[in-house]
């Protein structure tokens, strides 16, 4: 089931017929709970007071919270007065091209150093372990060497369960004992793959939540000891984001982007029948890229980030 | 971000300083505030427009109580309809033939594992003969995450490679039957309800095992979709009751108001920690209050009044009635509030911008700052304590050196007592009506 895709630049970029009906599929699952919404809303005649109502509920029930939603709608107000739109059918394209303008693609993904270590972090059930699997197949097939590297020694079989991974798609592995230091955990895996020449170590980490002081200092403490494992480790932190989460999302982005300087985003689970509309408040406040998104629980469910596939799925059209 | 809502409608209805009747103009206003709060907390658009409707149609028209101003009396109904909407606490029903079964249903990553670890030991506690279940095979290392808990516990926990969630529970009730257990608590995997194979696994399972308590388990911080999570586990298994997670973090928990309007199943606990005590029973007033973004007061009063010794507590009180505080009621005070617990926690309870504020202090510098205090007031004489005014400087140089400090430091603290002094004296003169501005 390994098949290795070569001559990507980037190493991750997934051919796009290929992603295009991955991501459908996965959203195919989750469409019949909406759709229909907003057919109703764009098939109408003219624009009316309702119509603007009703885009609102839309946008707010897809979770983009209430000032990406007024900023929206303040946009395509200004559209339709300049550019004379009368009928709702026209409003389509404009909301895609907003929504749009507000999500960057997500930037190529390039790792000069080796080992680059890759620091997974996120509050409890975001889908960290899951995803580091899905990541490190990923890289795998794209032909790098990847360890993985469970320190998530709180959660009870945490571990157990990055090694059950690790056996299913044949990643070799370095695992805490549970209730070890997870520091100690994260520097032995980072000099195993220096020692022994890997491409990748990814570092699962305890879900916490981000109000955790304590929680929070030990995460940093994490991240001191990969720097000192090896200079510049970790030389990316993604956050794993699950895109159920609601105007919390913001704040978790927030405080782990301060204390650990996260570089990504993964939103996971968006093959429920939640839209993730939470992205573009933490793209608008913190300039944080979305890299990947989860669209299922096989190891092959995990994406680079579509904007347009995104939209669509918000659109639902 | 999050202003507390009686801030945001006391500047609504700035210079509104009559009373009366409320018109339709003030409630008008004052319902934008309610529904911007009620997004910002998750609740979900269809619920924020009925409830609105609802709280508008008691709003216009009340009579404004002397003891409020109009930004508080709207308060008052906009709480008073959410803890009616949020009903009452409501046990669990361990009605009928041992053993009673207890399924945990919910999406992936909602802490179902965990809480059913939770009510494990909170079952034990109450005397009951606790027989766990791990019911998913499909998320890798899910039983051992059981077991290990089961471990913790000293618990059985049931497991059976291999064999379909169904069929696992029957064996698993006969087995706890037999070995003479109270409670079978069977932990599923996590699923969307728009997974209809695994929807119907959860009906396989119901039709095996009837449970008395099937509980959805909601992560707190979950968004919109809490409504069509809850009304497919709902279309799809009896639900009879709710368990909100991770109540602990900052998320507000308005999916409580969505889930419980389109189900009407009672929320039976809520979940406030990573260890196996804390699970707690639900309380409609505080999470009223904190869906509204006033905070957990209730919680810290609460906790506030399980650290206090009693009797100490009354003379305290009558001593503050009387407008007398005294350095040594402050060092009382911060001894029992070490009792309560971790700061970081107490932090969190906090409303608004006093949450905020304490959350940023790291706990070892309160702590830090909690022992010179300490130290300072035992290096005082009985007479410096009850009256700081005495206090001149060569007193201080002789507190500062056995107190290890500086004078700096004593002049400090005496600053800071005036000003919590000259706060008591307001709180016990308004009878704490102003105190909100503290939490604006």
């Amino acid at each position: 089931m390994r098949q290795a895709q070569k001559g990507c630049t980037s190493g991750i970029i997934t051919p796009m017929p290929e992603l295009f009906s991955r991501w459908k599929e996965g959203l195919a699952r989750s469409s019949k709970a909406t759709f229909g919404r907003l057919a109703g809303l764009f098939g109408a005649t003219e624009i009316k007071p309702d119509t603007w109502d009703e885009l609102e509920a839309l946008l707010i029930q897809a979770d983009l919270g209430l000032e990406t939603t007024a900023s929206v709608i303040e946009a395509l107000r200004g559209g339709v007065r300049t550019g004379g739109l009368t009928r709702a059918s026209e409003l389509q394209s404009l909301l895609e091209a907003e929504l749009l303008a507000r999500l960057d693609p997500p930037p190529a993904l390039e790792f000069p150093a080796k080992p680059a270590v890759i620091l997974l972090v996120g509050v409890n059930g975001s889908g960290k372990t899951t995803t580091i699997a899905k990541l490190g197949r990923r890289f795998a097939d794209d032909g790098k060497r990847v360890l993985l590297v469970a320190a998530d020694t709180f959660r009870a079989a945490a571990v157990d369960q990055l090694q059950v991974w690790a056996g299913r798609l044949n990643l070799p592995i370095i695992a805490g004992q549970m209730g070890s230091d997870p520091g100690a955990v994260v520097y032995d895996g980072i000099q195993s793959a220096v020692t022994k020449g890997y491409d990748l170590a990814l570092v699962d980490t305890a879900g916490r939540l981000h109000t955790r002081y304590n929680l929070m200092e030990e995460l940093k403490k994490v991240q001191r000891v990969a720097g000192k494992a090896l200079a510049g480790a970790p030389h990316a932190v993604w956050l794993v984001l699950d895109a159920t989460t609601g105007q919390n999302a913001l704040a978790q982005a927030r405080a782990f982007k301060q204390a650990v300087s996260v570089t990504g985003i993964i939103l996971a689970k968006l093959d429920t029948s939640a839209r993730g509309g939470m992205a573009f408040a933490i793209q608008r406040e913190l300039g944080l890229p979305i890299l990947f998104a989860g669209l299922g629980e096989k190891p092959e469910d995990l994406t680079p980030f579509d904007p347009e596939a995104f939209v669509k799925g918000i659109m639902n059209s | 971000m999050f202003e507390t809502l009686t801030g945001r409608l006391n500047q609504v209805f700035d210079g509104l300083r009559r009373r009366g009747k409320l018109s339709e103009a003030d409630v008008d206003a004052a319902m934008r505030e309610v529904r911007l709060a009620l997004l910002e907390a998750d609740v979900h658009y269809s619920v924020v427009k009925s409830f609105i409707a609802r709280v508008r149609e008691r709003s216009v028209g009340a009579e404004v109580s002397k003891a409020l101003n109009p930004g508080q009396q709207v308060v008052k109904i906009v709480n008073e309809e959410l803890i009616g909407t949020l009903g009452g606490p409501a046990p669990l029903n361990l009605a009928g033939q041992k053993p009673r079964t207890i399924m945990l249903v919910g999406l992936q990553g909602s802490g179902k594992t965990t809480a059913a670890g939770k009510l494990a030991n909170f079952l034990r506690s109450r005397g009951e003969r606790v027989f766990l279940v791990a019911g998913d095979p499909y998320r890798p290392a899910a039983a051992e995450q059981l077991r290990t808990l089961g471990r913790q516990l000293d618990v059985p926990v049931f497991f059976e490679a291999e064999v379909p969630p169904p069929e696992l529970a029957a064996r698993a009730f006969e087995q706890a039957s037999k070995g003479g257990y109270t409670v079978v608590i069977v932990d599923t995997a996590g699923r969307s309800q728009l997974d209809d194979a695994l929807m119907g696994e959860l009906q396989a399972i119901v039709r095996k095992v009837p449970p008395a308590e099937t509980l959805l388990v909601v992560d707190a911080m979950i968004g919109q979709e809490a409504l069509h999570v809850a009304e497919g586990f709902r279309d799809a298994v009896p639900l009879t009751g709710l368990i909100m997670t991770k109540m602990d973090g900052d998320a507000r928990g308005g999916a409580a108001i969505s889930i419980r309007s389109v189900t009407g199943v009672p929320i039976k606990f809520i979940g406030t920690g990573e260890k196996l005590d804390a699970l707690e029973a639900f309380q409609p007033e505080r999470l009223a209050s904190r869906i509204l973004g006033m905070g957990d007061m209730l919680g810290l009063i609460e906790k506030a009044e399980a650290a206090f010794d009693e009797k100490q507590a009354q003379k305290q009180a009558e001593r503050l009635a009387k407008g007398e505080f005294t350095l040594e009621d402050l060092l009382e005070m911060m001894r029992s509030s070490k009792k309560m617990g971790p700061l970081g926690q107490m932090a969190d309870m906090l409303p608004g911008e006093m949450g905020r504020a304490a959350r940023n202090v790291p706990p070892e510098e309160m702590e830090r700052s909690f022992k010179r205090t300490e130290a300072i007031i035992s290096s005082m004489t009985p007479l410096e304590r009850r009256s700081p005014d005495v206090l001149n400087a060569g007193r201080r140089r002789r507190i500062a050196g056995g107190s290890g400090l500086e004078v700096q430091d004593v002049n400090r603290l005496v600053k800071q007592f005036r000003e919590m002094q000259k706060l008591m004296k307001t709180i016990q003169k308004t009878g704490g009506r102003n105190l909100g501005r503290m939490f604006g």
